[in-house]
């Protein structure tokens, strides 16, 4: 680096042609080479499934064309709300109760004593087993959806939580005690911003299992949502509708991901460049 | 004789059945800066961390103006060995933090001359990651000054500084002593050199359990020099005499221990 700081400051005339080279790399390395693994995969599955007998596999212009068509017909937007409600709901309340208790259960010895085993086994239950359970429970509606999905997102961000107030830097609690903070202006100095980059974790993790615990959901209970597109145009071969729900939800979760990842950096802006301590 | 500003009275530190620190014994005068020399893993950090009412003694008793220590006072304010700052606070906020913690007043004029006293002015809004050692080490300095304690702990301080930045805040710290009189300090360090440029007197800790039987009064007339110390006559001979004392020399009468 400093090396070719003073190349560059010996030789103006060739710091132009350096500097564009540079912003080559950069673009290089960027979103030109992501877009273009897209266009390469989009281009390939184009070719192959034109080849393909359509009611098994389909290609992205029919997908494309058949998207067109759910949203005149106002299928897709309806089925898109009807998801995002049901993941919104169901991830925020995960979210916020897998914080709270995640807290207590990091603070607390007691909460600790008492949660430890039921959090480790229904993290470790397959969801998906307990879904007919909660239709029985909970019906055919949209409530009984918010439940699967809570259940989908809860435990991530709760172990998580946890695992960062734990990991608060023993030195930094010295150096609290050492100048006589009160316990409440412990959580804000040292408890809540060392479990921050954790939380974040477990909530990037939930938001992949709420994409699952809508669909799940969507498969077993009302006739609504991506979930229902997809089993309804199954049922009917029409594979290019079945494949619009299918990448909506994909773009879904790598947008939710993104998003988190940029609420993210304005949240822990002392640790940049990955930074964490 | 006037009470001793902090009292360690036959204080014995242990972790479980383990003592690391049997019947050590120091005073320090008001505004008296001594320092505590060791090996590593002899007891000093423990032992000055019951001074600050972090731990407490198994036996004996500390004092800060005879007042029996049972936790953290804001009289008295610590520098921590490796910094100790809130990686989430900019460097104003890390300084800021003891005074808003004990729910005091920050005047921004003062934390302005503060920040200009340790040459942070212009990394006021940064983050300890973007700091190098002895900069965040500056902040953990001007963290402790802010509470304008009466005593000052120091845990190795500039230990896990490299040699020229150590020396920087050697000078530094020194102008800064010299320059008030407000302070009564201890510090704990494994550095000859620095407890004698810095130290009005040595206690050495030696053994294990640690224990202090040894005291030197460090006779060089302030203010002092961080390069022209060293050529003082009575510099080669403490440090032949402390360094005499950690490789295990017997105590000898309690030589020039200070009445």
């Amino acid at each position: 680096m400093s090396a070719r700081a003073i190349q560059m400051a010996s030789h103006p005339a060739r710091a132009g042609a350096e500097s564009r080279g540079r912003i080559r790399a950069h673009l290089l390395d960027g979103w030109v080479l992501r877009a273009l693994s897209v266009v390469v995969i989009l281009v390939a599955w184009e070719i192959y499934g034109r080849s393909t007998n359509p009611i098994l596999f389909t290609y992205p212009s029919a997908v494309s064309g058949a998207a067109v068509n759910m949203t005149r017909e106002g299928i897709l937007l309806e089925a898109i709300g009807q998801s995002l409600l049901v993941l919104g709901i169901g991830l925020a309340a995960g979210t916020v109760v897998g914080i709270v208790v995640g807290l207590a259960v990091g603070r607390s010895r007691v909460m600790e004593a008492l949660l430890d085993l039921p959090t480790i086994a229904l993290y470790a239950t397959p969801m998906v087993a307990l879904v007919p359970v909660l239709v029985l429970w909970f019906g055919f509606g949209t409530w009984s959806k918010i439940v699967i999905v809570f259940l989908f997102a809860v435990f991530p961000v709760l172990i998580n939580t946890t695992r960062g107030v734990k990991e608060a830097d023993p030195g930094l609690e010295e150096v609290a005690r050492s100048f006589c903070s009160s316990e409440r202006r412990k959580w804000f100095d040292l408890t809540l911003p060392s479990a921050l980059p954790f939380i974040v974790t477990g909530v990037r993790l939930a938001i992949g299992r709420g994409l699952i615990g809508v669909v799940v959901a969507e498969f077993y209970t009302s006739i609504a949502g991506l979930g229902f597109v997809i089993v309804s145009n199954a049922s009917q071969f029409r594979t290019s509708r079945m494949f619009v729900s299918i990448l909506v939800l994909m773009v879904l979760g790598v947008v939710l991901t993104k998003a988190l990842e940029v609420l993210e950096r304005r949240l822990t802006p002392w640790a940049q460049n990955g930074n964490h301590h | 004789m006037t009470t001793p500003k902090i009292e360690i009275d036959h204080v014995t530190m242990a972790f479980g059945d383990t003592e690391v620190v049997h019947d050590a014994s120091l005073d320090v005068a008001e505004h008296e800066l001594v320092c505590v020399v060791g090996t590593s893993g002899g007891g000093k950090t423990t032992l000055l961390r019951a001074a600050g009412g972090l731990l407490a003694p198994a036996d004996g008793r500390l004092a800060v103006d005879g007042e029996e220590i049972v936790g953290p006072t804001p009289k008295v304010a610590m520098i921590f060995q490796q910094f100790g700052l809130f990686p989430w606070k900019t460097v104003r906020e890390n300084i800021e933090y003891g005074r808003s913690v004990q729910g005091r007043d920050v005047d921004p004029d003062e934390l302005d001359h503060l920040l200009e006293v340790m040459h942070l002015t212009d990394y006021a809004e940064q983050y300890p990651y973007q700091l190098s050692g002895g900069m965040q080490q500056r902040v953990g300095i001007a963290r402790a000054l802010a509470v304008e304690p009466e005593v000052l702990l120091m845990d190795e301080p500039f230990s896990a500084l490299d040699a020229l930045t150590r020396e920087e805040l050697h000078g530094e710290l020194l102008t800064l002593w010299e320059n008030q009189d407000r302070l009564t300090a201890l510090m704990v360090t494994h550095d000859i050199d620095e407890a004698i440029l810095l130290g009005d007197r040595i206690a050495v800790l030696r053994g294990q359990p640690g224990h202090i039987d040894l005291e030197f009064e460090v006779d060089i007339e302030r203010p002092r020099d961080a390069e022209e110390i060293r050529f003082h006559p009575r510099y080669a001979e403490l440090r032949r005499k402390v360094w005499g004392a950690l490789q295990g020399e017997a105590a000898p009468e309690r030589e020039a221990v200070a009445s």
